[in-house]
């Protein structure tokens, strides 16, 4: 049906997941590099479903759905580390954090 | 194919934006802007049950989540500065999310209606695989998502000292 080559949805999807790999690479406060992580889940999961439409099976939304709990979950406890480094720092730059022990 | 190039587009240049935004929640609304052209993708190519994930639990919920920890950091910052500070701020996102519903009205006017089954997953099929062979992996997100719960209720936890 999708008249969209795969090789496009798979071309745009590792762009996202480049744009991505350089905004955590770049930016130095935690919430970009959190916000990064995202895009990078995100891109990964659009090429699963581009694949799994490209041979009509249900499989590539089924990882669809597992790549969103792990996002949920990720971005649960990053945000609350982000939270606590800010008390402690009050700062959200994440070089903040290696002078952290214990 | 127009509709796979627009949304694209726009999810391309919202990503950038992200990613060079100086003010976190101008980058987040980008962020919003790029997973609603990337539902747009998703729609486009036959897979609703996964576009409509993607808004009501990334949109919905991942960023309002991102918002909540972004006010809990530093409210007098969002406060600050009364109405009409810097007011071109609002006009590139809003182009984009006019092209998006340009494309919405487009998809719903002018292309001919068709059944999802000629080529698309349907969302019953996805969920028979969910709960069929794929059921220990649900088994699995839910023990995921309820060690992320106890995780970021231990982090966030005021320390008695």
């Amino acid at each position: 049906m999708s008249p969209v080559p795969l090789e496009y949805g798979l071309g745009l999807a590792a762009a996202l997941f480049v744009l991505g790999l350089v905004g955590a690479l770049v930016r130095r406060s935690v919430l970009f590099i959190l916000l990064s992580i995202e895009i990078m889940l995100n891109a990964g999961a659009l090429a699963f479903v581009f694949a799994g439409a490209r041979w009509a099976q249900p499989d590539g939304q089924v990882v669809f759905l597992f790549i969103l709990t792990v996002a949920a979950a990720e971005v649960c406890v990053g945000l609350a580390l982000m939270l606590e480094l800010y008390q402690r720092f009050k700062t959200l730059d994440g070089d903040a954090a290696s002078r952290m022990k214990g | 194919m127009a509709v796979f190039v627009i949304s694209s587009a726009v999810a391309l240049i919202s990503t950038i934006l992200v990613i060079t935004r100086r003010n976190p929640v101008h980058a987040l609304l980008y962020l919003i802007l790029s997973l609603l052209s990337v539902a747009v993708l998703f729609y486009s190519i036959g897979a609703p049950l996964a576009a409509a994930f993607e808004l009501i639990v990334y949109a919905g919920a991942i960023m309002v989540l991102f918002a909540f920890a972004l006010m809990l950091l530093n409210p007098g910052a969002l406060s600050a500065g009364g109405p009409r500070r810097r007011p071109l701020f609002w006009l590139v996102p809003a182009l984009l999310g006019l092209v998006l519903l340009g494309e919405l009205a487009y998809v719903f006017t002018r292309l001919p209606p068709r059944p999802l089954a000629a080529g698309g997953v349907p969302p019953q099929q996805v969920g028979l695989a969910l709960f069929g062979p794929y059921l220990l992996g649900v088994e699995l997100a839910s023990f995921l998502l309820l060690a992320g719960l106890v995780g970021a209720y231990h982090i966030g936890r005021r320390k008695p000292s």
